[in-house]
């Protein structure tokens, strides 16, 4: 659709502040995806507990995702899907992901509402993910889970909230 | 009459959504509208007979699927090749013929003297869904260069207004032909929560000025039902003054559109913030009213709820012109802070596409929670103990923000708490009384009476 460069992401207002020591965290959605509260949300909370986010947006081209990484060298992938396309697109990704950075190098976590059946195939979608390159698959809102994955990756003391007011 | 519009004739029976809203403005009704779109063309059809044939003064609608609004017309086709259903009906993929037939059907058999149809797409870059509307006999449609790139879309903002400059070009071309072109501002939406009134007020008339000086002269603002009755009131006040000094050789109306964010789960929470849109709509003077059924918290509705969600809300609309005209709106400043952000916005440039992009190049302009890269990304807005939608941060607009509530950041919590304070209002209060007879019998038995 664009031929934005990833700098423009990386340098938007949408980086969050955070101390320079700060683990660094890729927040994207998947290309079809054009929901944007899931990412705000996530943003904020990740910034809570420590962390730099790179906030990519909505309707992001696996190519963009891939630069991102590339440019802010991040210690953490987090992708968000809600709009039932999660399954095929974050795998997509993932497969694309993999073939450039290894698990050790850069993990990835994928969550939200990831495929079109509600709970039904959640456990085939999770193992099919896993399988792809995700190294967690968090669905229906586990933010616990991601917050726990966030502390275990890129480690930091959780920064006061009112450092942001 | 068949008008020639490019070689098209118009769909017969089809009026012109400015022409219907007129004449129900001089009946005292209200428009509803649905938001309905199905791919197949024989359910989209029947959908919109069934909707046109309401016991109410419906405008009809087509809304397109998501594969369209990005102009992946490719995917579109695969999807229809593969029976798959899409979200919205594939108006470029189906063509002219096919959406002709299917609408004139739907307006001979439910209409008898005519109807509007509007198509509704969400696309930053509609030259292509302009054209084959208008090839397609069709001529009301909606959206708007900042409506539509900022919140959905990475296509960069002056990309969208090039196009969208290009689109209403086209679209206004067809008025020197015979058409009767009408152009809704989406403006008055945005993310649809979160983004206090003065905001939506001045991006929907912005818009609505850009699609005047590309040459419309029948167009509606639009506004989307947030937090507070009152504040709602006063923003549609304020949108109707505003269009007054900027649009004064215009058709416009305006439209309500019912709460856009995260919708309450119970039948009665969803039927009874419904209810308080259509009393805004009424007290706030917007002549049409976009609604949304209770099942759109789960799934896409089906053409049966559609209905009856079309015919409570024109029962409510009755009930409460009935009972005589409300209070006006208290001034709290709401015009004001739009006429300063749209008269700051139109000194920048004379082309209002270009300063629009100027605008959110310099921060005058800055939805809160947008995460598009050419929103300045600086303000925020937060829900007060009133109810009230008010200003966090107003970034760099040249507004005060009111309240005294400068930079006050919002944590996560308060953020998941803002999204769903009207989902938790609504579910926790059972719909009212008064409104419970309008639900199923009492509208039903009015059907067929128009």
């Amino acid at each position: 659709m664009t031929g934005r460069e990833p700098a423009a992401a990386a340098q938007s207002p949408a980086r969050g502040p955070a101390a320079e020591s700060a683990p660094v965290v890729v927040l994207t959605s998947v290309s079809s995806d054009a929901h944007t509260w899931n990412l705000v949300f996530l943003q904020l909370l990740m910034e809570e507990h420590g962390a730099h986010v790179v906030n990519l947006g909505a309707c992001v081209p696996d190519e963009e995702v891939l630069a991102a990484c590339r440019e802010n060298r991040p210690d953490l992938l987090v992708v968000s899907s809600v709009n039932g396309h999660g399954a095929t697109d974050g795998a997509r990704l993932a497969r694309r992901l993999r073939a450039e950075f290894d698990r050790a190098e850069l993990p990835a976590v994928i969550g939200g509402k990831l495929g079109v059946t509600g709970t039904a195939d959640a456990e085939a979608i999770g193992s099919g993910l896993r399988q792809a390159g995700y190294d967690a698959v968090f669905q229906d809102a586990d933010l616990d889970g991601l917050v726990s994955y966030l502390r275990l990756c890129a480690p930091a003391t959780p920064r006061a909230l009112e450092a942001g007011q | 009459m068949t008008a020639e519009v490019d070689g098209a004739a118009r769909v017969p029976g089809l009026r012109p959504l400015g022409e219907v809203v007129e004449a129900a403005r001089r009946d005292g009704e209200l428009v509803v509208q649905p938001r309905m779109g199905f791919s197949d063309p024989g359910l989209m059809a029947r959908g919109l007979a069934a909707t046109l044939g309401a016991a109410a003064r419906v405008a009809g609608t087509l809304t397109l699927d998501s594969y369209t609004r990005l102009g992946d017309y490719t995917g579109a086709r695969a999807a229809l090749e593969a029976g798959v259903p899409l979200n919205g009906y594939p108006l470029v993929n189906h063509g002219p013929d096919a959406t002709r037939r299917l609408v004139g059907a739907a307006i001979r058999q439910a209409a008898p003297h005519g109807a509007a149809v509007q198509v509704r797409h969400g696309s930053p870059l509609p030259l292509d869904i302009f054209t084959a509307l208008v090839a397609a006999g069709l001529e009301a449609t909606e959206g708007g260069p900042v409506s539509y790139c900022m919140p959905y879309s990475r296509e960069p903002l002056a990309a969208a207004v090039d196009n969208w400059k290009a689109a209403c070009d086209f679209l206004a071309g067809t008025a020197e032909r015979g058409g009767s072109p009408h152009l809704e501002t989406f403006g008055g939406c945005l993310l649809g929560q979160l983004c206090p009134p003065g905001l939506l007020v001045a991006v929907s008339v912005l818009e609505g000025v850009f699609f005047r000086q590309r040459g419309l002269r029948d167009i509606s603002l639009s506004y989307a039902q947030q937090t507070s009755h009152e504040q709602d009131v006063e923003a549609l006040a304020a949108l109707r003054s505003l269009a007054a000094e900027l649009l004064p050789d215009v058709r416009l109306h305006l439209v309500l559109y019912t709460y856009m964010g995260v919708y309450p789960r119970s039948r009665g929470g969803a039927y009874a913030l419904l209810a308080d849109a259509v009393e805004t709509a009424v007290a706030g003077g917007a002549e049409r009213l976009v609604v949304k059924t209770p099942a759109e918290a789960h799934r896409i509705p089906t053409v049966e709820e559609n209905i009856e969600t079309l015919e409570f809300a024109a029962a409510v609309a009755k009930r409460v012109r009935a009972a005589g005209p409300a209070a006006g709106a208290p001034d709290t400043g709401l015009r004001a802070e739009a006429a300063a952000i749209v008269h700051a916005v139109l000194e920048l440039h004379p082309d209002v596409g270009q300063a629009m992009v100027l605008a959110f190049r310099r921060g005058l302009l800055d939805i809160p929670y947008c995460l598009h890269p050419d929103n300045p990304g600086r303000s925020s807005g937060f829900i007060d103990s009133q109810g009230w939608l008010c200003w966090g941060d107003v970034g760099g607009m040249p507004i005060r923000g009111g309240g005294g509530a400068r930079r006050r950041a919002v944590t996560s919590a308060q953020l998941l708490e803002g999204l769903s304070y009207v989902q938790r209002r609504y579910d926790a209060a059972a719909l009212p009384e008064r409104h419970r007879e309008l639900l199923g019998g009492a509208a039903a038995a009015e059907r067929g009476t128009r």
